[in-house]
């Protein structure tokens, strides 16, 4: 069983056990335009909640993406990496940035689900 | 009169309705509202201009008439000459070329195209220092010339290797210019000026309309499938690749056309030894940089890896060192050369093709290497 969060910075968690596999939204995608490049955190990073864990850059300007939710990186996608047009092909999908290992699943808390995020897009 | 809009005073050039209807995305730029994108994207865009043609608004920038008092061209070349290290005076007829405004320091006020219409000069000036440009112009040269800016035109550039095909289904003329040919040529039965010149590397055209036929000649131009709209994102890469300075960027106050490698833009007639060698603004420093050198130097730079390397990047001499040389002043991704490209200023010592820097980004230093400019070879139909 899956669940999918949000953040207000339009990134995307899926919930699986306790691990989080993490994305920038569509939505995201749309607005940054064309992405020429990605930036991964280092396996085994400890990231804190806020923190920046990865740069997106469009042709126009650079991006900081924040961690979520605390946690131990366990898993980062090469693909990204090699292709960064997957971003805007499938943000939702193949174009996943990491996986992290949840620290305190109380942080989940103040995530929004789909219905909430749609909200705050629309 | 130009529509405002109330809450922020942002002006909106005669195509605004136009960018809107085909979804541009419209932002701030030099006071005006201007479609930084299309649906296509930034990407496509600057792609499409390199492969076919594209149709840019440009008509932000400021065009100016320089009419001489007595009637004579040459007396307004001369006086304008006052003003720029360029040779206005062997400025032919029908023939357009790139200047500076300097100041006093030998810094740059402002880059400019300079046009002889036989009978005036025709001035197009970056949109963001246009009111000041006029000023600078009605205070030295109002003697001799009657400054028209010329408020009720629109401009558009049209950019790419498809250009000269699609306005030539409007003017037959166009095939016939050569680079940097200027002058008053008909366009879809509407009176223009038409220049071969652009901001984008591409051979291509700019054409200034009155106001009120603008839409109607970008309608036309863009009722060909070859020519796309292209907004100001892609005109930033597109001018980046291209090698071309940006104002206020690559070239300030603080910059002389020495130290912004703008050598080529200074004819011999304004060096030392010249026929009117001097007699601009900040002459003195700047032709000491022509015979001396300058300490600095503005260089194009090429990444190793695929991180792109914006302005404001500082620059240093190897990995460690702790004392930055130089700054990034424009950086991004070259969307046709598939890398990062940027150009900056470095000590002259350092400006040497090939030599080896790094660039600071998120607190790591990414080796760069100085390498020629233009990135992207330029089509210009000299």
């Amino acid at each position: 069983m899956t669940t999918t969060l949000y953040t207000s910075d339009h990134e995307w968690l899926s919930i699986e056990g306790d691990v989080a596999t993490v994305g920038i939204t569509d939505y995201a995608q749309q607005q940054l335009g064309d992405v020429v490049f990605v930036e991964l955190p280092k396996v085994g990073r400890a990231l804190k909640k806020t923190e920046a864990a990865a740069v997106v850059e469009s042709v126009k300007a650079a991006s900081d993406v924040y961690a979520p939710i605390s946690g131990e990186v366990l898993e980062v996608n090469q693909a990204v990496v090699d292709e960064p047009a997957l971003v805007n092909s499938d943000a939702a999908g193949k174009a996943w940035f990491f996986k992290i290992k949840i620290a305190d699943k109380s942080e989940l808390g103040g995530l929004m689900d789909e219905a909430a995020y749609k909200a705050h897009t629309a | 009169m130009l529509a405002c809009d109330d809450q922020n005073s942002l002006r909106r050039t005669p195509l605004y309705g136009l960018h809107v209807s085909l979804g541009g995305k419209m932002v701030p730029f030099a006071g005006y509202e201007m479609p930084v994108q299309y649906p296509a994207g930034v990407l496509k865009e600057h792609l499409h201009t390199r492969s076919s043609a594209g149709l840019f608004d440009v008509s932000h920038m400021g065009q100016i008439a320089l009419r001489p008092k007595s009637g004579k061209v040459e007396d307004a070349a001369r006086a304008l000459e006052r003003l720029v290290p360029q040779d206005i005076v062997a400025l032919a007829p029908g023939r357009q070329r790139y200047a500076q405004f300097t100041n006093p320091d030998g810094g740059i006020l402002d880059d400019l195209m300079v046009a002889n219409f036989g009978d005036h000069l025709f001035l197009v000036v970056n949109a963001a220092c246009k009111a000041e440009d006029e000023a600078h112009l009605r205070a030295h040269l109002a003697d001799d010339c009657i400054i028209d800016s010329l408020n009720d035109r629109a401009l558009i550039a049209l950019q790419g290797p498809k250009a000269e095909a699609a306005l030539a289904k409007l003017c037959a003329e166009a095939p016939s210019m050569k680079f940097m040919d200027a002058g008053p040529r008909k366009v879809d039965g509407i009176d223009c000026f038409v220049s071969r010149s652009g901001y984008t590397g591409e051979d291509g055209f700019e054409i200034s309309v009155p106001a009120g036929d603008a839409e109607r000649l970008a309608k036309a131009l863009l009722a060909n499938s070859d020519v796309l709209p292209i907004g100001l994102g892609a005109r930033d890469s597109l001018r980046l690749e291209a090698g071309l300075c940006l104002y206020g960027h690559d070239i300030d106050t603080a910059t002389t056309p020495v130290e912004a490698a703008l050598e080529w833009s200074v004819q011999k007639s304004r060096r030392t030894g010249g026929a009117r060698a001097g007699g601009f603004p900040g002459a003195q420093k700047i032709l000491a940089h022509f015979d001396q050198g300058a300490n600095r130097r503005r260089v194009g730079l090429r990444a190793e890896g695929r991180a792109p390397v914006r302005e404001g990047a500082l620059l240093f001499a190897d990995a460690t060192s702790s004392e930055a040389i130089g700054t990034v002043t424009s950086g991004g991704f070259g969307p046709s050369l598939n890398a990062p490209v940027a150009m900056g200023y470095v000590p002259t010592a350092k400006s040497a093709l090939g030599t080896k820097l790094f660039a600071e980004v998120r607190g790591q230093r990414l080796p760069l290497t100085v390498a020629a400019m233009p990135f992207v070879k330029n089509t210009y139909k000299r």
